[in-house]
C-alpha cells in the first residue's frame, strides 16, 4: 500500500512538473489521468438523464444527447441554461464555467431531474 | 378506489336500477371494442365490430359530444410512423356515428413539437369531422419553445389570459382548464393560484343541479405521481365543485382509457389517436408503447359523451379506431 501511494506521488509530481514546463500541454495530460476530460456526455433515454449526476472540473463542456423517442428539453432549475426541444438524436452542450451545484429538469417531463456538479 | 366486486347497488342516483359502478364495469370493455348504453334500466353492450347490432336510438340524449387526445402531430417513431392516419381514422369513426355530435373536445397534446405545420395539420383533419366546433386545452407538448404563445393564437383567443375558459351548452357548465405551464422540477401537472380563483369565481352562482365538465390535459387525479401523472393543486379545483351534483372530469395525456368515481364526481382519460403508452408501472418509462402493427388502432380511440337531462350521470362511451 504504502509503495502504491509513493509511486502515485512520484506520479503526481512528474506530472505536475511536466505541467510546469509545458504549460499548453497540461490539459492533455492532466486528461490522460482523468477520465473526465474538457467534455462530458449526458445521453437521455426512457425518460431519464444518465448518469443523473455527473460531476466535472471547471470549464467542462457537457453534451446531452436524446436517445428517446419522445423530445425532451434540459433546463437549470436556476436559470442557468435551457436548452431548445430536442428531438431523437439531438444535441444540447452547455460549458460550465463557474464551480457549484446545478440541478436541471426536463421541462416537459418534469418528473426527470439530474444535476452537474462542477468542482 | 374501493375494489367493489359485489353486485350490490350501492349509488342509485338516477332511480333506474344502474350502480355507476356497474356501469363503469361495463365501460371497462369499451376500451377493447364494446359499447354499453343504459336502456330503460337495463345495461346493454354491443360489440364494436359487430354494428348492425347497434340501435342508434339507444344513444339519445339532449347533447352529444366526442373527446378526442393526443394526436402529436409529427410524432413519427415506429410505435405509429402516421399519426394523421389514425387521427383521421379517428375523425371517421366520428363521422359514422349514427347522431353527430354537437363538437368536439380536445384534450391537449394536438402537436408533438409545438411546430406551425403540425397545428395546420391537426385543424385540417378535424375540418372534416361532422362537428365543426372544436373546443381545445392544451397538452404539455403545445407549449414549447414560446410559453404556449402560439397555442393561445390559434386555439384560445377568447379565452383568458392563461389559456382556461368556460362556456355552456344545453344547460351543460364546461371549463377548460391549464395545467401544462410553469411545471416544476420534480413536478406533477399545476393549475396555479390565478387559474384556481378564476374558477371558484366562474362557479360560485351556478345552481348545484348544474350538471358540470372539466376538461383539462394532465389527469386530475393521482392516476400514477412517479410519471408525473397527476395534478398537484386539483384538491382545490375539486373543492369549488364539491357542491353540484354531476361532474365530469376528462383527461388525455396518458394514451389509455381509465376511470375513477369519488362521490359525485366521474375521472375518465382518453385515448390518444396517435399511439399508446404503458399501463402505471408496467414498464421502465412512459413512453410511446409499441404494439403488433395490426393491433395498433384497436389501442387507440375516441370517446363519446352523452348527457341526457334528468340524468345524474353522464354517459361516456369510449370506442377504439379498430
Amino acid at each position: 500500500m504504502r509503495r502504491t501511494v509513493f509511486l502515485a506521488s512520484l506520479l503526481v509530481m512528474a506530472v505536475v512538473g511536466l505541467g510546469g514546463i509545458v504549460g499548453e500541454h497540461r490539459s492533455f495530460v492532466a486528461s490522460a489521468q482523468e477520465k473526465t476530460a474538457s467534455t462530458t456526455e449526458v445521453k437521455i433515454d426512457n425518460f431519464v438523464f444518465g448518469p443523473a449526476a455527473v460531476t466535472v472540473p471547471v470549464g467542462t463542456t457537457v453534451t446531452w444527447i436524446n436517445r428517446d423517442d419522445i423530445p425532451h428539453t434540459v433546463v437549470s432549475t436556476e436559470k442557468a441554461f435551457k436548452s431548445k426541444v430536442l428531438d431523437t438524436d439531438e444535441k444540447f452542450s452547455y460549458t460550465f464555467t463557474k464551480a457549484g451545484e446545478y440541478p436541471y429538469f426536463c421541462s416537459i417531463h418534469p418528473k426527470m431531474t439530474g444535476k452537474v456538479v462542477v468542482q | 378506489m374501493a375494489d367493489n366486486t359485489k353486485d350490490e347497488l350501492l349509488h342509485d342516483h338516477n332511480h333506474d336500477g344502474i350502480d355507476r359502478r356497474g356501469f363503469l364495469k361495463c365501460m371497462a370493455w369499451a376500451g377493447t371494442g364494446a359499447l354499453c348504453v343504459m336502456q330503460g334500466g337495463v345495461l346493454k353492450s354491443y360489440s364494436m365490430s359487430r354494428p348492425s347490432e347497434m340501435n342508434p336510438a339507444d344513444m339519445k340524449g339532449e347533447l352529444s359530444f366526442v373527446q378526442i387526445s393526443d394526436s402529436h402531430m409529427g410524432f413519427n417513431k415506429p410505435a405509429n410512423p402516421d399519426v394523421a392516419a389514425t387521427l383521421q381514422a379517428a375523425v371517421d369513426k366520428i363521422n359514422a356515428l349514427s347522431r353527430p355530435p354537437e363538437f368536439l373536445l380536445h384534450t391537449g397534446d394536438i402537436s408533438h413539437l409545438s411546430k406551425p405545420a403540425e397545428f395546420d395539420t391537426v385543424e385540417q383533419i378535424l375540418k372534416s369531422a361532422s362537428a365543426k366546433d372544436v373546443f381545445y386545452v392544451p397538452g404539455e407538448h403545445d407549449v414549447l419553445n414560446d410559453d404556449g404563445k402560439q397555442y393561445h393564437e390559434r386555439f384560445a383567443k377568447g379565452a383568458q389570459e392563461g389559456g382556461w375558459y368556460s362556456f355552456e351548452k344545453k344547460g351543460v357548465h364546461f371549463v377548460g382548464l391549464v395545467n401544462v405551464m410553469n411545471l416544476k422540477a420534480g413536478g406533477l401537472g399545476t393549475l396555479g393560484h390565478e387559474q384556481l380563483e378564476w374558477l371558484e369565481r366562474d362557479v360560485k352562482h351556478l345552481k348545484s343541479s348544474t350538471p358540470i365538465v372539466v376538461f383539462a390535459h394532465i389527469p386530475l387525479w393521482a392516476v400514477y405521481p412517479e410519471w408525473g401523472w397527476g395534478t398537484e393543486d386539483s384538491a382545490q379545483a375539486l373543492a369549488y365543485l364539491k357542491k353540484f351534483g354531476s361532474v365530469t372530469v376528462l383527461n388525455g395525456h396518458i394514451h389509455q382509457i381509465m376511470q375513477k368515481v369519488e362521490g359525485n364526481v366521474t375521472f375518465h382519460t382518453a385515448c390518444s389517436t396517435a399511439f399508446p403508452q404503458p399501463k402505471p408501472g408496467e414498464a421502465p418509462s412512459p413512453g410511446p408503447m409499441k404494439v403488433p402493427a395490426e393491433q395498433l388502432r384497436s389501442a387507440l380511440g375516441i370517446t363519446d359523451v352523452n348527457y341526457v337531462s334528468g340524468q345524474h350521470a353522464l354517459a361516456v362511451v369510449d370506442s377504439t379506431l379498430a
